[in-house]
């Protein structure tokens, strides 16, 4: 069990905090420190808003160690609205009914634990957006 | 060194050697649970080491992904120098994820070219049976972003699939003819002594398997198992020495991508591929055409077909359909997975790059099941974060 | 009790896990009449979300109805019986995630199904005496109900929170508030003990009623005022029958607990119940509108809390989804996915 390096990640997992380059405006998400596109160094932080679209997905069946509580469960590629692909679960949703292009919004969620008595590694994940009445 | 990548006679590369294969050896890929990470490192180190008819060499690399997690050993140079027997020679380790093989590989060429080492062994090993559980799939994520892909839960086959279904949607591919890839591998490795999977297996039963990680069903993924591969390199001139039948190492390249495949412009494709093709063909100056083998780093139905598109050998969105048509199989345009690819054969990952390249080399011997000039192999690791291409050819 | 400054609630957001499962399901699985339920049915969390997880969803519906930075917060208290970390508290994980960190005041609050109305009071009374602008306090639940027992049919998953703040520009002004205690142990659960136990009828009149009824009329008595003077009353809700019967010992008529009455659709959400009724309240009240909430917790006693709804909630009541939305929002699973969800199959 790491406790730092969950620690660590939290409030940018927690969030969908990422970062934004200030020479080309390029957003990342995972968060750099160095832009993907122009090398700059002079990121800052940036909050992304957490809605997007399913991008590709797939049906986890056999998770690894520590992810069998969701079993099955639906993983994607969100292509979020600034544009940006995240790699995330997608919750509370209809296995049999997913597909490219569904609207998805972030929620915080339990990733997983260490166990009975580790620590709980909570973050985010996407759902199809909730409908509002 | 250091100059242009490349071997030979890339402008300001004179100096460096070509290198020649001339010895080959391996364990056969399965299980085999009497037998430790050293004992198959060692046994496939002086097989490779008898058919080169050398008992010393001056270098060992080390293809390996996980030996820290799979079976708690690091330092993999030293242990598999002192258990051969080897002595205080220069050895260590490399790592590519699944692709460690032909990095290490990569790397034995460029210890030959440079002039630093005279006859290099490589040997690419992984003992994956010695964690039970999900622990395999778990230490496999590792190829992947821990902190951003692993950390969700999306396994290694789940990256895979995700890829897989982009593509079908992207190029309207059928599944069934994805489906080919696996069909092809078993049929090849029938003949393949060191296979660990000899039997032949239907479209029907690949299609109908269990789903793993949809779209990607059970029959579509290599299995997790125990290998050991070795080749022993040396510089073209003195090839003749230990063998009438030099293999000549044409093309070399080990390229990276990003390592989270939601951070590609295209997941359908992968760049590394492409590149680690491009300087490889450059090197060798060959084209695909001239190709007459190819080695497909076929660990998911998918990879397979993207393989055959990202190494020139079909336009992007046909490697299906040329792989359903029956062109990938012995005796169609271009035989792939010989010995029965990473589905078949058998896919211990840091090992996979290296029996890769031995299959290779005996079908250029001519002792193979093709006659080939010249062949290609692609080794992945991850899901195509690092790629090495490898082109050999007779020494004519 | 009334505080040194105006203040009102100025956001307030729920969240409901979307999982039910039907109460005669529990009733044919034990052995027991289905048609002689307490609920229709009620709320299950997924297995990946926990009091913390929900407390967070709400939290978050919360500052975008009170449309301020989470810099601004002065607490993120939250009161729950079903914490993740027995030692550890849930508030820090929420306040991490709003982004309120860290110059907050964030604990965790106990006091059985009113530990979200007593982290309320504490709020009222931050930003009531000026030392925080805003506060927000979560009643959250994630309850279980020992297998077979009474209060399996009821013990249900959800949450509420509430931002107090300055009364001007709140969407309810918060007119005055009372608790009321007493040592009554009618529901407890020991520590290392995963289900509660409780004293069957003695949870009734002496323990339910008792206290509600006395919060009821001494927060009337004090803004002279009778119980059915309010255009909305929501009461702690650990079934549907229990706040009915207590509206009729306080004349209170059973149209003004409908609105807020939302336990037979999603159980009783213990600590999130008398929260997310007044959440539904404020859903669908007007301006002008006299609310009453009285809760109740186990072992024993009741907050009961006066607000007069202000024109701002028309707008604010927008910018996050509604009670009845997550209501609505309903995956049925029957017990066998239920006993695995609520790790009620200990491996
Ligand atoms: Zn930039």
């Amino acid at each position: 069990m790491s406790v730092p390096r969950h620690w660590r990640e939290s409030k940018r997992r927690y969030r969908l905090l990422g970062t934004k380059c200030k020479s080309c405006k390029k957003l990342h998400y995972p968060p750099r420190t160095v832009c993907s596109s122009c090398k700059s160094r002079d990121l800052e932080e940036y909050q992304f808003k957490g809605k997007g679209n399913i991008y590709s997905y797939t049906i986890i069946r056999n998770p690894p160690e520590g992810y069998t509580f969701c079993r099955p469960y639906a993983a994607a590629l969100v292509e979020l609205e600034e544009g940006e692909i995240v790699t995330a679960q997608i919750t509370d949703c209809d296995l049999d009914h997913l597909e490219i292009g569904m609207p998805v919004e972030v929620v915080i969620r339990k990733l997983f634990a260490y166990g009975e008595s580790g620590i709980i590694v909570y973050g985010y994940k996407f759902r199809p957006i909730l409908p509002r009445k | 060194m250091p100059c242009m990548p490349g071997i030979g006679k890339k402008s300001g590369c004179d100096e460096m050697n070509d290198v020649a294969i001339v010895g080959i050896g391996c364990t056969p890929v399965g299980e085999p649970w009497n037998k430790s990470l050293r004992e198959i490192a060692v046994e496939s180190t002086w097989a490779a080491m008898n058919d080169a008819g050398v008992n010393e060499v001056d270098g060992l690399v080390v293809g390996n992904m996980s030996s820290g997690n799979f079976v708690d050993q690091e330092s993999l140079g030293s242990l598999i120098a002192d258990y051969a027997g080897l002595g205080n020679i220069t050895a260590f380790k490399v790592e590519g994820a699944c692709g460690s093989g032909g990095v290490a590989f990569r790397t034995g060429v460029m210890a030959v070219a440079s002039g630093m080492h005279d006859v290099v062994c490589v040997t690419g090993v992984e003992k994956m049976t010695d964690v039970v559980g999900d622990s395999a799939t778990k230490i496999l994520a590792n190829a992947s972003d821990r902190e951003y892909e692993a950390v969700h839960g999306v396994t290694f086959v789940g990256l895979n699939a995700m890829v897989m279904r982009r593509y079908m949607h992207d190029y309207n591919a059928r599944r069934e003819d994805i489906c080919s890839i696996p069909v092809n591998s078993h049929k090849n490795a029938v003949h393949n002594k060191n296979a660990m999977f000899r039997r032949e297996i239907s479209l029907d039963s690949v299609i109908n398997s269990p789903m793993v990680a949809d779209p990607l069903s059970l029959m579509e993924c290599a299995p997790i198992c125990d290998g050991a591969a070795s080749i022993i390199l040396t510089t073209r001139e003195r090839a003749k020495e230990f063998t009438d039948t030099p293999i000549i190492v044409k093309g070399s390249a080990v390229k990276v991508d990003t390592i989270g495949v939601h951070d590609r412009k295209n997941v359908t494709s992968m760049t590394a591929t492409v590149e680690a093709a491009k300087e490889a063909y450059n090197m060798a100056k060959l084209t695909p055409k001239d190709m007459d083998t190819a080695e497909l780093h076929d660990a998911f139905s998918i990879m397979g077909v993207i393989g055959l598109e990202d190494l020139g050998f079909v336009r992007h969105g046909k490697g299906a359909h040329f792989a359903a048509e029956g062109q990938i199989g012995i005796g169609g345009k271009l035989p792939c997975c010989t010995y029965g690819g990473l589905k078949a054969r058998g896919h211990p990952v840091g090992a996979t790059g290296v029996y890769q390249i031995l299959e290779l080399t005996k079908n250029l011997r001519g002792e193979g099941v093709v006659d080939a000039q010249n062949g290609i192999a692609q080794n992945i690791g991850g899901t195509g974060s690092t790629v090495s291409v490898t082109i050999l050819g007779r020494d004519i | 009790m009334k505080t040194i400054k105006d203040i009102g609630i100025y956001g307030y957001g729920a969240y409901v896990p979307m999982y039910r499962i039907k109460n005669s399901d529990i009733a044919r699985v034990w052995g027991n009449d289905p048609e002689r339920v307490p609920v229709k049915e009620k709320s299950v969390p997924g297995p990946d979300e926990d009091a913390c997880t929900i407390a967070c969803e709400a939290s978050k519906n919360a500052l975008l109805r009170a449309d301020i930075s989470p810099q601004k917060l002065g607490t993120v208290w939250v009161g729950t019986e079903s914490k993740p970390y027995a030692v550890k508290p849930t508030a820090t994980i929420v306040a991490e995630y709003l982004g309120a960190t860290p110059s907050i005041n964030a604990a965790d609050w106990e006091f059985a199904c009113k530990a979200g109305t007593e982290a309320l009071q504490g709020a009222i009374a931050y930003v009531g005496s000026g030392m925080a602008e805003y506060a927000l306090a979560v009643g959250v639940d994630t309850a279980q109900g020992q297998p077979s027992d009474a209060l399996e049919y009821t013990a249900a998953a959800g949450g509420a929170a509430f931002i107090m703040g300055p009364s001007e520009g709140s969407l309810a002004e918060y007119e005055g508030s009372y608790s009321f205690v007493t040592d009554t142990p009618d529901f407890w659960r020991r520590q290392h003990e995963h289900y509660p136990k409780h004293a069957s009828r003695f949870t009734g009149v002496p323990a339910y009623f008792s206290h509600i009824t006395n919060a009821t009329k001494t927060l009337c008595n004090e803004l002279q005022r009778e119980p059915n003077d309010y255009d909305y009353v929501i009461f702690h809700q650990p079934n549907a029958k229990f706040p009915m019967a207590a509206a009729k010992m306080l004349g209170v008529d059973k149209e003004k607990v409908i609105p807020g009455l939302i336990s037979p659709y999603i159980g009783n959400t213990y600590a999130g119940s008398a929260m997310l009724g007044l959440s539904a309240v404020l859903d669908v009240a007007k301006p002008d509108d006299l609310v009453l909430c009285v809760s109740y917790g186990s072992g024993a006693g009741s907050d009961a809390f006066s607000f007069k709804i202000t024109d701002k909630i028309i707008e604010a009541r927008e910018r996050a989804p509604n009670v009845k939305s997550y209501i609505a929002r309903r995956v049925g699973i029957d017990y066998a996915m239920y006993a695995r969800y609520r790790e009620k199959i200990r491996m």
